[in-house]
């Protein structure tokens, strides 16, 4: 049933549902939070096809959520000035900037995938610690890089009558990002989280995600049976890095937000691992729960937000020692054993 | 989540009813203040800043002056008879909490007005909240001109770092006679680079030359291979335009490779931190900050003896200047005839010479505030006033 | 001239302090293969217990004059303690994941990282705001060498590091213990039936690794007395280079991570002053990248095929 289009279809029908009702019923301050959850979910379920699936351990996913972010950001403001004068909204469904933001996400995932391949092809090779220093310092290189960038332009005919370089590298660099129009609505970000699972879905039930996980459980013995390891690790890698950038394109779009290069670094990259590892690395259902949880605790616990760190910190060492498989493990949230056993004989085919 | 199985579906119900009760507890906790705005009862005001992080003075201290000028006005009989609540969010020093903070006093708490913030890209993230809603934001102490151009809803009490920079040109030149100065600035915090901008502008104008810029990251510990360049340059002064933070650390690595220099900053040095760990070596240096404790003015000595009395230290300018943001707004909700965003914006945007604590204070057409800026001098570990510079 | 000299001795000092990190990581890679993520913090614990001590006794207040000795056991204090520390994490946090993948002790290097980091940043620890080392030695300029002002401070920290790493070398090379370390680094089930208590080397590893981080911690604090919050970004960077050091040199190799360290310190600072201060960063990580490239395995590093 994973293969059929009802997953699909429900999952738009539920974003639609989300953006028509949720405002009125739960209040604007919600709505963000349904946002973050939704794009939280995106990066963790990404994040999950390296960490997870293919047992790397990658701790810059932030930067390819960063790379995304700006470029989407940058096509959207500077396109909407020399499309339209100005950096507002154009409200409607399939209007021109809808589009254009629509476009943008998507060329920021192109780019963030990009980056992907250049990150991954030469340390995907080395032994599997390295990976988590070279992403980190792909980070760092990239806050850095960001922080250099000149001022954003305000006004339309500053805009219109710079090159194409000179917007690419006006993105605000330590003041930040910011007056992005506020695309992003549950709508899009649900459609795309719907699109997130369901790849994920379909690519951990697949040949190929037998082949993922099976770098993971011994990368020597997958070689030996024709596993192209390399290969399928950069693979996962950049697919991975596509989604951040789609979640980057959408964050950067949302209210209240503004793209910092120092909060897209190796915290938030830190943030993204523990959802994977107390989700279970390798389970798309728990990515999701662990995302749900750990967005809306700290906005719960906001009393509390220094201990936020050192609880998190804690916790996960913990779950290494006691329970390293994350809540659910290597499973999905139906294909734990007790609630196998509550439908009897209605049978939950896994394939 | 799809449900392919009945199994499956129920877990999916049962997730989607846990987020639904997670999300009504956070929209129903704050709003319990809800209507509250806009009538009668309580008029609740929401304040934003970094109570934790790296620069957590300097939200700590704002709120400390916001707390204050409300506890006199509600002493004083309150606005029209109604007492003033205020409700303080932790943005941790991060843009997105800044944003998030903003978003829910404004949507979840029903907020009249908001405060903050003090580092102007947190500014940025929050002002474009504000603007949205259409709900009043005053910023105590963020000098990047960007945050004002944000929108109608807008302002700032404090002056801007063009001016600032001017002012640190001016006191170079006419005071400390430099003719050569080398700057080191910040180039993680958009405020250095910006003030470093400035400065530089106005300095030329004035005659003299820069040697050198030169640049660190904030937090860096080792500045010798800036220093030593700025050394070979042989300047009069030296432009340290960033946070405190540092500024103690860039001192003693500049007295101990032997320039004797004096060093110029901006109101990022305002700290009582400052002097702690730049000890001798930051002794007898200069910077350019919105007031000083020993302003004789009444309203100065006043607001000192009664944060001393209620804090237990001495407010340094930030505190300054989120009391004064604190009353122009309560001045201005006086004035005004409903609380209404717009209403309220456009009082704010009339307040012409306002007595503040920082001087006297009238937004101008851009929602910036038009006042003097002081010079003052590290002496004994304590600023102490040197000279007022007016605006032009 | 004046600017060659003078970047040569700050190199040299960084250089120095970067190597004394880089042992610690290196040693505990040798004997068990993974990356303790944890040691920089280790360091930085070092550098505030050093601040604590000393505002403790004391030194902190204006004009007060510490002995000499004072310098010394407050080093001596902030090693043991770091020692301990390092002993305590090990024995909690990675000796159960002795048989794990490797996957989860990374990460639980990780999160003993942050907990390091985050607890030492509540008030009841070291707070969050930046604190002045007081100064325990007085600092006076020795000698002035073509311009280049030679303070004691700087003398003094960067030949207690090189005492230190001869001590250390010493110990690896010329004792029992050291020889059992570099056994279990060999071969650690031949080492287990050669008889050696493989448990006891790896906390003593741990314990040495830690206080020479916890010493690099002291002279750091001395070198550059404004200490910033214990979860700034910046000890975390400083941890980053001490282990490019550490791969530069060639993992798992004692000398090599003396001479990454060095080497790390020069091109650093060599790299601000001559070419941008502003990429000082990036330098260090490019050069690792390039290494990963060329030559995995390090300077002094030997390549080793993986046996299957």
């Amino acid at each position: 049933m994973i293969r059929s289009a009802a997953p699909v279809a429900a999952g738009f029908a539920i974003a639609v549902l989300l953006q028509l009702a949720a405002g009125s019923v739960v209040g604007p301050f919600a709505v963000k939070l349904l946002m973050d959850i939704g794009i939280n979910v995106v990066l963790a379920v990404s994040l999950n096809l390296v960490n997870g699936f293919t047992g790397q351990f990658s701790i810059g996913h932030a930067g390819f959520m960063a790379v995304g972010g700006y470029v989407a950001g940058c096509i959207t403001y500077y396109g909407s000035f020399l499309l339209w004068g100005g950096a507002s909204v154009r409200p409607g469904l399939l209007s021109g900037g809808t589009l254009l933001f629509l476009g943008a996400c998507l060329v920021g995932s192109l780019v963030a995938s990009g980056a992907g391949f250049l990150v991954g092809l030469p340390s995907l090779r080395l032994r599997g610690d390295y990976l988590a220093i070279v992403t980190l310092g792909f980070g760092e290189i990239l806050r850095v890089m960001l922080q250099r960038t000149g001022d954003v332009l305000t006004d339309p005919a500053s805009v219109k009558g710079a090159a194409a370089t000179t917007l690419a590298t006006s993105l605000g660099g330590s003041l930040g990002f910011s007056g992005l129009p506020y695309y992003t609505n549950l709508l899009w970000v649900y459609v795309f989280v719907t699109v997130t699972l369901v790849v994920a879905l379909r690519l951990k039930f697949s040949s190929y995600g037998r082949a993922f996980l099976s770098i993971r459980e011994n990368e020597i013995a997958a070689e030996a049976v024709g596993v192209n390891t390399t290969r399928l690790k950069v693979r996962a890698f950049v697919l991975a890095a596509a989604f951040a950038g789609l979640a980057g394109g959408l964050f950067a779009h949302e209210v209240g937000v503004s793209l910092n290069p120092r909060e897209l670094g190796f915290q938030k990259s830190f943030d993204i691992v523990i959802m994977v590892v107390l989700g279970g690395m390798g389970s798309v259902s728990g990515a999701v729960l662990a995302a749900i949880v750990l967005t809306l605790l700290p906005e719960a616990l906001r009393s509390f937000s220094e201990f936020r760190m050192p609880i998190y910190a804690l916790a996960l060492i913990l779950m290494m020692i006691l329970r390293p498989q994350g809540l659910l493990g290597l499973r999905e949230v139906w294909e734990l054993p007790w609630l196998r056993r509550r439908s009897a004989g209605g049978g939950t085919e896994t394939a | 989540m799809t449900a392919r199985t009945p199994s499956g579906r129920a877990t999916q119900i049962a997730a989607v009813c846990l987020l639904a009760a997670g999300l009504t507890g956070c929209g129903g906790g704050g709003g319990a203040s809800a209507g509250a705005g806009k009538g009668g009862g309580t008029i609740l005001i929401g304040h934003y800043g970094s109570m934790t992080g790296s620069e957590a003075t300097f939200g700590q201290s704002t709120d400390n002056g916001v707390r204050l000028a409300i506890k006199e006005v509600n002493a004083a009989g309150g606005i029209n008879g109604r007492t003033v609540d205020l409700k303080t969010y932790d943005d941790q020093g991060k843009s997105q909490e800044a944003g998030t903070a903003v978003t829910r006093l404004i949507t979840d708490d029903k907020v009249v007005a908001v405060l903050g913030e003090v580092a102007s890209s947190l500014s940025l993230a929050g002002g474009r909240v504000a603007q949205q809603y259409g709900v009043p934001m005053i910023s105590p102490s963020s000098t990047n001109p960007a945050v004002t151009q944000i929108g109608d809803m807008i302002f700032r009490v404090c002056f801007l770092d063009p001016y600032q920079g001017w002012v640190e040109a001016k006191f170079a030149r006419d005071s400390l006679k430099a003719q050569k100065a080398a700057i080191l600035y910040d180039q993680a915090q958009a405020y250095s680079k910006g003030l470093a901008q400035y400065f530089k502008e106005a300095f030329v104008k004035l005659g003299g030359t820069i040697t050198t810029e030169q640049a660190y990251t904030g937090g860096d510990q080792d500045f010798s291979a800036q220093l030593t360049t700025i050394r070979q340059t042989a300047p009069d002064v030296i432009l340290v335009p960033g946070y405190y933070t540092d500024a103690g650390n860039i001192a003693i690595q500049v007295r101990k490779l032997g320039l004797t220099a004096p060093m110029l900053g901006g109101d990022g040095w305002d700290s009582s931190q400052l002097a702690a760990i730049g000890g001798s070596a930051i002794e007898g240096s200069y910077f350019s900050n919105h007031y000083s404790i020993q302003d004789t003015r009444p309203e100065v000595q006043n607001f000192v003896t009664k944060y001393k009395a209620d804090y237990g230290r001495t407010p340094d300018g930030l505190a300054a200047l989120g009391y004064d943001a604190a009353r122009l707004l309560f001045d201005a909700m006086k004035r005004s005839a409903s609380l209404d965003g717009k209403m309220l914006a456009a009082a704010i945007a009339s307040t012409k010479d306002f007595p503040g604590v920082t001087g006297k204070i009238t937004i101008d057409e851009n929602r910036d505030a038009r006042k003097s800026a002081v010079i003052v001098q590290v002496k004994s570990g304590i600023p102490t006033y040197v000279t007022t510079i007016d605006p032009q | 001239m004046t600017k060659f000299l003078q970047t040569l001795m700050d190199g040299v000092a960084v250089g120095s302090l970067y190597a004394l990190i880089a042992l610690g990581y290196t040693m505990v890679y040798g004997i068990l293969q993974f990356i303790n993520f944890a040691h920089s913090d280790v360091f930085v614990l070092g550098a505030w217990l050093s601040y604590t001590l000393a505002v403790a006794f004391g030194y902190a207040a204006a004009g007060a004059h510490p002995p000499l000795a004072a310098g010394l056991l407050i080093l001596v204090g902030a090693m043991a303690a770091c020692g301990l520390a390092g002993f305590t994490i090990e024995r909690l946090a990675y000796r159960p994941l002795r048989r794990a993948p490797r996957l989860n002790v990374l990460i639980t290097a990780i999160g003993v990282s942050l907990l390091l980091q985050n607890v030492g940043q509540l008030k009841w620890f070291f707070g969050t705001q930046p604190q002045r080392m007081p100064s325990l030695i007085d600092d006076k300029i020795l000698a002035v060498v073509a311009g280049v002002q030679i303070h004691l401070v700087d003398l003094a920290g960067a030949g207690t590091a090189l005492l230190l790493m001869l001590v250390l070398d010493w110990l690896i090379f010329r004792t029992r213990m050291g020889r059992a370390m570099r056994a279990v680094s060999h071969d650690t089930a031949v080492a287990a039936l050669m008889g050696i208590n493989v448990d006891a080397v790896v906390s003593f590893t741990f314990v040495l690794g830690s206080s020479l981080a916890a010493a690099a911690g002291f002279l750091y604090a001395m070198k550059y007395p404004g200490l910033n919050q214990p979860a700034h970004a910046t000890w975390v960077l400083l941890g980053l280079k001490a282990f490019v050091a550490a791969v530069i040199g060639g993992i798992g190799n004692v000398r090599g991570a003396m001479l990454g360290g060095v080497l790390i310190g020069f091109i650093e600072l060599f790299g601000a002053a001559y070419l941008s201060p502003h990429l000082r960063d990036i330098y260090v990580f490019s050069i690792l990248i390039l290494v990963l490239l060329l030559r995995p395995s390090g300077i002094l590093g030997k390549a080793v095929a993986e046996k299957v």
